[in-house]
This record gives structure tokens, C-alpha cells and sequence, in this order.
């Protein structure tokens, strides 16, 4: 188990390394230095510029320079927001996304295994079917048109909840509903799969020939073995949440890291750019790590060499 | 697609046995599919829509018309949709949008096809150390935050449609070249294979006439799930405003636009809504019918 998790964390470092490297040269080739305005400047004061951040050592210096202030955790100042750090600007955003995100997640995993479970008991019902349908709708309408849509009915026509900002619980209602309905559907329809497969197993034969109450049967014996699979989808939807979260977050004008990002790419602020691309794949691979090794405690089936 | 490995032993009889090809049982399953026929039929309506609509609407995409202004649905002027901020007609820019959406989503699903179904074959054909390195290639790839990359090469090079098709095709490869290599390791041991490497066939020839032939039922189901994927990429880029640019549009610029002025005009985030909520339903439900019909597993 251990050996399994350091050689996990082994692939996931030469993985960041991609990232870091990819995003660092991405840049460079960028057309356009950052510092290009509508005035030329004098050649001193450009040749100054370029001496303060480096610019004018050979590229692979720069990269070197670079990599060695990630792993401190620099990643240098905003280009725009010319008080702050890349850092600070991302030390402020990740608690409120980190909310938003975590409490998605969770009502995706618990209402999404709950809808799926009870469809599959009643497996061709009418309340099977309408949960199904459901989550087709969720799939298949993008939370950018669910997210206004729901603003537009919840908060302009009936008044009853505001339309955006991050202050107070009845603000945080409408972005986390938008963001989790997708992935609500997504386990839903997984764990409905899964538990219908279960449910015909011959371990579930057994336990009702022994004269085991259902819900017994259900809870102790079937949820078990029905909701396994669900767990290991549970990395895919962090990474959909946090890929919903910066338009979510756009929309709704919440001060998370998604709304940094998206204004970073819209204004050509590189360093902002870079930093969220390398933390959001940072936070994926660990995700996804956790899931994995989460997944291996729970099913008794796998085996780490 | 006619020389599948099937069906051969039925000409051994003596009364000639109209043997029936995998494929046409295959379709014959999927007519069957109420579902998946009346989402083939809305989609086919949708598509004929956006490709023939906007030459018979009476308004251009960019004609503007100042006396009605965020005109709400009418029959007048054959306003049907209404009009937008600007007193463009929106009927003919929803069109126009789907028809770049439903562009993209099948130009970015060949490039993907072409890269993933190429890459695919040639790692399960050689097998060995190639295949083992070409994959973990994959394994990395697949790991990294590939939106975000996708955004970083908007902002780098600027917004560009060709660049779109390009980043979006290369994001959707890695699942089709997986699919395409699973399929290829179980072609290959084929007696079949045998007899065209016996008889001095190129490695080349033999992935193009006989291993990539026998791939296509997964990856056409997957083709059709690719579809809907990639549509909504492409709004998500435009809609983050880093997609499609004026004076083209796109259900996601449109979807923005309405999202803008939803107070004031409710309909510009509407019909746009719903032509791509529709597109996609339709695109999952038939992936969903393909891939009952063609995997065996389910019979």
C-alpha cells in the first residue's frame, strides 16, 4: 500500500514537471512581450525592465530561475493587479473555491448516490424513469445555461435568492447547485448502473435466501458492493467541478481563483495565468491520488504490488 | 467494412444463406430504439435548420435594425426568435451560431479520430516496448489539466479558428487512442492477421485494410459521445469569451450574450439555450442506442 502511494507520487512529480514546463515555454513563444505598451520606451528603461525579471539571461537560465521560485512558491507578480503577488492572489481566491468546490462535491456524492440507489431499487418504475430523465437534463444542458437560467427564475423573477457575490448562505445556494447538478447526474446514473448490477449478484440471492429483512440485505450488503465504483469517479468530478467552477464563479462574480484566471487569459496577465494552470493541475493529481488510494481501502479486491 | 471476419463460414452450405453482416443487425437493433430514432430525427431537423435556415431567413446575421431593439418574439417581420441588443435578428444568428457549433464539433472530432484511431492502432500493432512508452505518453497526457492548456493557447496565440479546431481535436484523441489500442491488441492474434502478414502484406497496409476496419464499432459509438463533448467545449471557450469572435458567432457567444441581458431580454439566453441542450440530448442519446446495438456484451 505504501510503496503503491510513493510510486503514485512518483509519476504525479515528472507530471507537474510537464506542466510547469509546458506553461513556462507557452509563454515565452508568446508573441508580444508583456511589457510591449502603446509607447515605445526608452531603450535604458526597457533594457532595465528586462534586467529586473530576468529577462534579459539566456532562456534556459530564465527557466531555471523560474522553476526554482515555484518550488518556493513564487510565481511572481501579477502582471495587472500590480500590488499583489500571483501568491496572494491565489491564497485569497482558493478558500472561497475551495467552499464552493468541497460542497458541491458533497452534494453531488451524497444526493447523486441516494437518487441512484433508490432508482435502482424501484428499477423500471416511474420514479426510475423520472430520475433518469433528470439526469439526462443534467448532462446535457452546460451549467453556463443552467447557472443563468436558474438566476433568471430564482433570483429576478420570484426575488427569493440574490443573483451573485459570496456573502451569506443564501448567496452560496444558486452557484453551488449549478455547479454540482452536472456531476449530481453523472454519480447518479453511475451508481444506479452499479447497484442494479449488484442487486443480481449471488451473494444478494444469498443473503435474502437466508431470511434477511431488505433493508438490511440493502443497506449492510448491497449499498457496499453498489457504490464502489462510484468512489473512483469521485476524482473525474473533482476535476469537472473545478473546470465548472471558473465559469460558475464568473457568472455568479464570486472572488475565487476561477474568476482570477478567466481575467488573467482575458487580459494577457501571463504569470496569473501560469500559476493557476500549474495549481489547478497540482490539486487534480492530488485529487486524483487520494481517490485512488480511498478507493484501495475501501475494495478489499484491489491489490498493490 | 464488408470483410469483417464474420458471416465467411456461411458459405459453406449447399443453398446459398443470406448471411447477415454485423452491421446490418447492428442498425436493424438501433431502429429499434425509440429513443435514439427520434434524437436522430430532431437532430437531423437541427442540422438541416442551421445549414439551409439562414439563406431563407429575411434578415442577415450582422443586419442591424435600429427600429427594433431588443424586440421580443413576434410574427412581425418574421421576428420569431426577437431580436438582440443590437436589433439583429436572432433567429438567423441562432442558426448561424449552430452551424459553427455543429462545424466544430464534427471537424474537431476527425482530427481527433484521425490522431486517436492512428495512434491507437500503431501502439497495439507493434506492442512490446513501443506500445508501453506510447501509452505512458497517453497516461501522462491524460493527467494534465488539459482546459487550462486549452485556455493558455488562446491567450498565447490569440483567438483563432483554427486554433480552436486544432486545441479541441488534440484534447479529445487520448480516450479514442485508448479505445482504438484495446481493440488492436484483441484484432492482432487473429489467424486472419496471420495470413496477410504470411503472404508479404506492409505492416502499414495491414493496420489500414484490416485492423483499423475492425475497430469502428466502438469507435463510432464513441465518435457520436465525442461530438456533444467537444460543441460544448467550444461554447464554454466562447463563452468565456476566449472562442469565437464578432461578427461570427456561436451557441456560446450567444448563450453569453443572453446571459448579459436576461433581465431586460430573457429570450436571447433562451431559444440559443435551447437549440444546444437539444443538440446535446440528442447526441447522447444516440451514442447511448449505437452502443447498445454494437456491443455484443448487452444481448
Amino acid at each position: 500500500m505504501l510503496s503503491y502511494v510513493v510510486r503514485r507520487l512518483l509519476v504525479a512529480i515528472p507530471t507537474l514537471f510537464i506542466i510547469i514546463t509546458i506553461a513556462f515555454f507557452m509563454m515565452r513563444v508568446a508573441p508580444g512581450g508583456p511589457f510591449d505598451g502603446e509607447r515605445a520606451l526608452p531603450p535604458a528603461v526597457e533594457a532595465n525592465i528586462a534586467a529586473r525579471y530576468n529577462l534579459d539571461r539566456p532562456l534556459i537560465v530564465q527557466y531555471g530561475l523560474y522553476l526554482g521560485n515555484v518550488l518556493r512558491g513564487d510565481f511572481g507578480p501579477s502582471l495587472r493587479a500590480r500590488d499583489f503577488t500571483v501568491t496572494e492572489l491565489i491564497a485569497q481566491g482558493f478558500p472561497v473555491s475551495l467552499q464552493l468546490g468541497g460542497i458541491a462535491l458533497l452534494l453531488a456524492a451524497v444526493v447523486g448516490m441516494t437518487l441512484g440507489a433508490t432508482a435502482a431499487l424501484k428499477q423500471n418504475s416511474a420514479y426510475d424513469y423520472g430520475v433518469m430523465a433528470t439526469a439526462m437534463s443534467g448532462i446535457a444542458i452546460p451549467n453556463f445555461v443552467m447557472a443563468p437560467l436558474l438566476t433568471l427564475v430564482f433570483g429576478i423573477y420570484l426575488s427569493w435568492l440574490p443573483v451573485g457575490g459570496w456573502r451569506g448562505v443564501d448567496s452560496m445556494i444558486l452557484p453551488i447547485i449549478a455547479l454540482a447538478l452536472p456531476q449530481v447526474a453523472y454519480v447518479a446514473r453511475l451508481t444506479r448502473g452499479s447497484m442494479i448490477e449488484t442487486l443480481r449478484a449471488n451473494f444478494i440471492r444469498t443473503a435474502r435466501a437466508k431470511g434477511l429483512p431488505e433493508h438490511v440485505t440493502i443497506v449492510r450488503h448491497a449499498l457496499k458492493g453498489g457504490l464502489l465504483p462510484v468512489v473512483s469517479y469521485l476524482g473525474p468530478a473533482a476535476a469537472g467541478l473545478i473546470t465548472g467552477s471558473v465559469v460558475i464563479e464568473q457568472i455568479f462574480g464570486i472572488p475565487g481563483i476561477g474568476r482570477y484566471f478567466v481575467q488573467g487569459a482575458l487580459n494577457r496577465d501571463y504569470p496569473l495565468v501560469m500559476a493557476t494552470v500549474i495549481f489547478y493541475g497540482a490539486l487534480i493529481i492530488i485529487l486524483n491520488l487520494v481517490v485512488d488510494v480511498l478507493y484501495g481501502l475501501l475494495d478489499p479486491k484491489v491489490r498493490y504490488q | 467494412m464488408t470483410d469483417t471476419p464474420f458471416g465467411s463460414e456461411d458459405k459453406v452450405g449447399t443453398q446459398p444463406i443470406k448471411g447477415r453482416s454485423l452491421w446490418s443487425d447492428a442498425w436493424h437493433r438501433l431502429l429499434k430504439n425509440k429513443a435514439a430514432v427520434t434524437a436522430m430525427i430532431i437532430l437531423g431537423i437541427i442540422a438541416i435548420l442551421c445549414v439551409f435556415g439562414p439563406m431563407l431567413t429575411p434578415h442577415s446575421i450582422d443586419a442591424i435594425n435600429w427600429a427594433a431593439i431588443s424586440q421580443p418574439p413576434t410574427l412581425e417581420n418574421f421576428y420569431i426568435f426577437g431580436t438582440d441588443g443590437n436589433g439583429r435578428d436572432l433567429l438567423t444568428r441562432v442558426l448561424m451560431g449552430g452551424r459553427v457549433s455543429l462545424m466544430i464539433g464534427i471537424i474537431a472530432t476527425l482530427v481527433s479520430l484521425i490522431i486517436g484511431v492512428t495512434y491507437g492502432a500503431v501502439a497495439g500493432f507493434f506492442g512490446g516496448r513501443i506500445d508501453t512508452l506510447m501509452m505512458r505518453f497517453v497516461d501522462i497526457l491524460y493527467s494534465l489539466p488539459f482546459m487550462f492548456f486549452v485556455i493558455l493557447l488562446i491567450v498565447v496565440f490569440g483567438r483563432n479558428f483554427i486554433l480552436i479546431f486544432v486545441a479541441v481535436g488534440a484534447v479529445e484523441w487520448l480516450d479514442m487512442a485508448r479505445i482504438v489500442r484495446g481493440q488492436t491488441l484483441s484484432v492482432r492474434r487473429r489467424e486472419f492477421i496471420e495470413a496477410a502478414q504470411a503472404s508479404g502484406v506492409s505492416n502499414f497496409n495491414i493496420i489500414r485494410r484490416h485492423v483499423i476496419p475492425n475497430t469502428l464499432g466502438p469507435v463510432i459509438v464513441y465518435m457520436t459521445l465525442t461530438v456533444p463533448k467537444v460543441i460544448l467545449l467550444e461554447s464554454f471557450l466562447s463563452f468565456l469569451g476566449l472562442g469565437i469572435q464578432e461578427p461570427m458567432t456561436s451557441w456560446g457567444v450567444l448563450i453569453k450574450e443572453g446571459a448579459d441581458n436576461m433581465e431586460s431580454a430573457p429570450w436571447m439566453l433562451i431559444f440559443p439555450g435551447i437549440f444546444l441542450a437539444a443538440t446535446l440530448y440528442c447526441l447522447n442519446f444516440i451514442g447511448d442506442g449505437l452502443r447498445d446495438a454494437l456491443d455484443p456484451k448487452d444481448r
